[in-house]
């Protein structure tokens, strides 16, 4: 749908309809001291040349440039974008609308996200997706609410210790205003979730795992899923890196009530951490306890294919605070993004390059193992590893960062009882020149 | 939308302000919504359900009607034991439209019969809905 502004005449017949002369005293009711009364100082225009030197000028500022080498994930991944992606993305029915608040008008913006959610439950082994949410971490927390809107009066929540730490952060401060007890779940020895304290934990509602988890490990989602049905509770799986489902088992097929994560690595652009994609699926049974937009196919008057929006009435605009959730705001354009990604690799491609990141992550750990470096945790893993050395890594790490390679992330901040250790990535974009050069280093 | 001279409204149930009736039936109760309730809400898509064993205070919400414009809670008229729930709603909730009488939402084991006494008659009911 295109955006066009009001007109002059009919910003007019407006204010006449509502019997006000002008803006001006349209927004009379402001109270003076809220308004600016000079003009905004505003540098003057300048012509696309300069604004395209200046930005470039303050991009060239950043420590890491384009032509490095990151070796971190950790929940953002540097993956190939194809060309076809900002093409499609980039047309001005897409790019230009908001949102579809007059949905049905935009026929080709639903049908979009329709194959969005299609492709994401596909993915996903879930039966229903909604249009997405904010981002992984929002996804998390909207999750662990919707598990607590179905089990009802239950009170208690377990989050692994092993999913994303800023994920973690965001439902900590969900959940800061309420009455619900946030349960720890440790780590095991092998990076795996620990679920067997999960039999004490009485009054449990929802138990979350991610997987990959923030060590790249592949949890056991059957038997968590067992033990999380065991004591009554929904199972939620969460993830950051989406394109492991193109090569290890989909968490639908393991037993999971509500599956979400972060979409970007399917053709959204790192950026500074943003926009993201919360992708967001459950099964069918607990659709109506689902936050978020949902675009559902349906015939018209003379059965002729078309979208709505549906089961909207449980949405923040017609049920206010009983809503299924009042911070379910996204960016249509990243779930559009990622659509256009799924269908433009299909199955076969999401599976091959699934492939392609597992055996260049496998290359790489055995060669920093035979170069004296150790797997810190031995459970299976996908594109990201952790890695401890036999002396302080620091030095080399710096000394690959001057040849435009980042090495790892230091995982002292996070887990201080792994400090010195560190995290790794390998995806389909790092050639194993770089991985060489690293384990060249390692070796010194 | 119905006038309100056009409305069903049985004599011998208790009405609620939230628009539910209760029919006592010996030691059990049946609970529904009113004519009018359901000719506001328009067609009815989906009936949430408590589980049988839940318990509840009188005036609590127990469930919700969600027709095609709007999510409506539903509060019990009586403080008491769900004992069954009118399963055949979960396939066809439209019955609700058809004759919101027949179609009772849940049967309960009241707690307090006193409680009646709280409720409104069909006179009371009336009064309130003709404001």
């Amino acid at each position: 749908m295109r955006f066009l502004p009001h007109t002059d005449e009919e910003i007019k017949s407006m204010l006449q309809a509502v019997r006000v002369a002008s803006l001006e005293d349209l927004f009379s009711q402001v109270p003076p001291d809220c308004r600016r009364d000079a003009a905004m100082d505003l540098p003057a225009p300048i012509t696309e040349w300069e604004l395209n030197e200046q930005a470039g000028a303050i991009a060239g500022m950043m420590e890491v440039q384009p032509d490095f080498k990151v070796l971190i994930g950790a929940g953002s991944y540097d993956h190939n974008i194809p060309s076809i992606i900002p093409a499609l993305t980039s047309r001005s029915e897409f790019m230009t609308a908001y949102t579809p608040y007059q949905p049905e008008m935009a026929q080709g913006t639903l049908q979009g996200i329709f194959e969005y959610q299609t492709l994401t439950a596909r993915l996903l082994g879930m039966d229903a997706a909604n249009a997405s949410i904010y981002d992984g971490a929002s996804a998390l927390a909207e999750a662990l609410l919707m598990g607590i809107r179905i089990s009802k009066k239950k009170k208690k929540v377990a989050v692994s210790k092993a999913i994303h730490p800023h994920y973690r952060q965001v439902v900590t401060t969900y959940f800061q205003p309420t009455d619900f007890e946030v349960v720890e779940l440790p780590y095991l020895a092998d990076g795996r979730t620990d679920f067997s304290g999960l039999a004490e934990l009485d009054d449990l509602a929802v138990v979350a795992v991610q997987s990959p988890n923030f060590f790249g490990v592949v949890e056991d989602l059957s038997a968590a899923a067992a033990a999380t049905h065991e004591a009554q509770a929904i199972f939620i799986t969460s993830f950051t890196e989406p394109l492991a489902y193109g090569l290890v088992k989909n968490p639908g097929s393991c037993g999971a009530d509500i599956v979400c994560g972060e979409g970007q690595s399917f053709g959204i652009p790192r950026s500074f951490g943003g926009p993201g994609l919360g992708m967001f699926t459950c099964l069918e049974k607990y659709i109506r306890s689902m936050p978020g937009r949902l675009v559902g196919q349906t015939t018209d008057l003379d059965g002729k294919r078309g979208y709505v929006l549906t089961l909207a009435t449980r949405e923040q605009h017609i049920r206010r605070e009983k809503a299924t959730s009042n911070i379910c705001s996204n960016q249509g354009l990243c779930a559009m993004t990622a659509g256009i990604y799924m269908a433009s690799l299909g199955g076969t491609g999401i599976r091959e390059l699934a492939r392609l990141n597992y055996d260049k992550a496998e290359y790489f750990k055995a060669e920093l193992t035979k170069a004296g470096a150790g797997i810190v945790f031995s459970s299976p893993t996908f594109n990201e590893f952790v890695v401890e050395f036999a002396k302080p890594f620091k030095s080399a790490a710096d000394r690959l960062r001057k040849k435009k390679i980042i090495a790892g992330l230091e995982l002292g901040k996070y887990y201080q009882e792994l400090a010195g250790k560190y995290l790794f990535c390998v995806t389909e974009t790092v050639s194993r020149k770089v991985m060489d050069a690293v384990v060249r280093e390692v070796k010194r | 939308m119905k006038e309100i001279n056009e409305l069903n409204l049985p004599e011998d149930l208790h009405y609620t302000k939230d628009h539910e009736w209760v029919r006592i039936d010996g030691d059990t109760a049946f609970v529904g919504i009113s004519d009018y309730a359901q000719d506001q809400l328009g067609d009815i898509v989906f009936v949430e359900m408590p589980e049988v064993g839940d318990e509840f205070d009188q005036g609590e919400e127990f469930g919700a009607l969600e027709s095609v414009k709007a999510v409506s809670e539903i509060y019990l008229p009586l403080s008491g034991e769900i004992i069954e729930v009118n399963e055949a709603l979960d396939d066809n909730p439209e019955m609700v439209n058809l004759d919101p009488y027949e179609n009772w939402i849940v049967k309960i084991k009241p707690g307090d019969l006193d409680e009646l006494d709280n409720l409104l008659t069909v006179d009371d009911y009336l009064d309130m809905l003709n404001g």
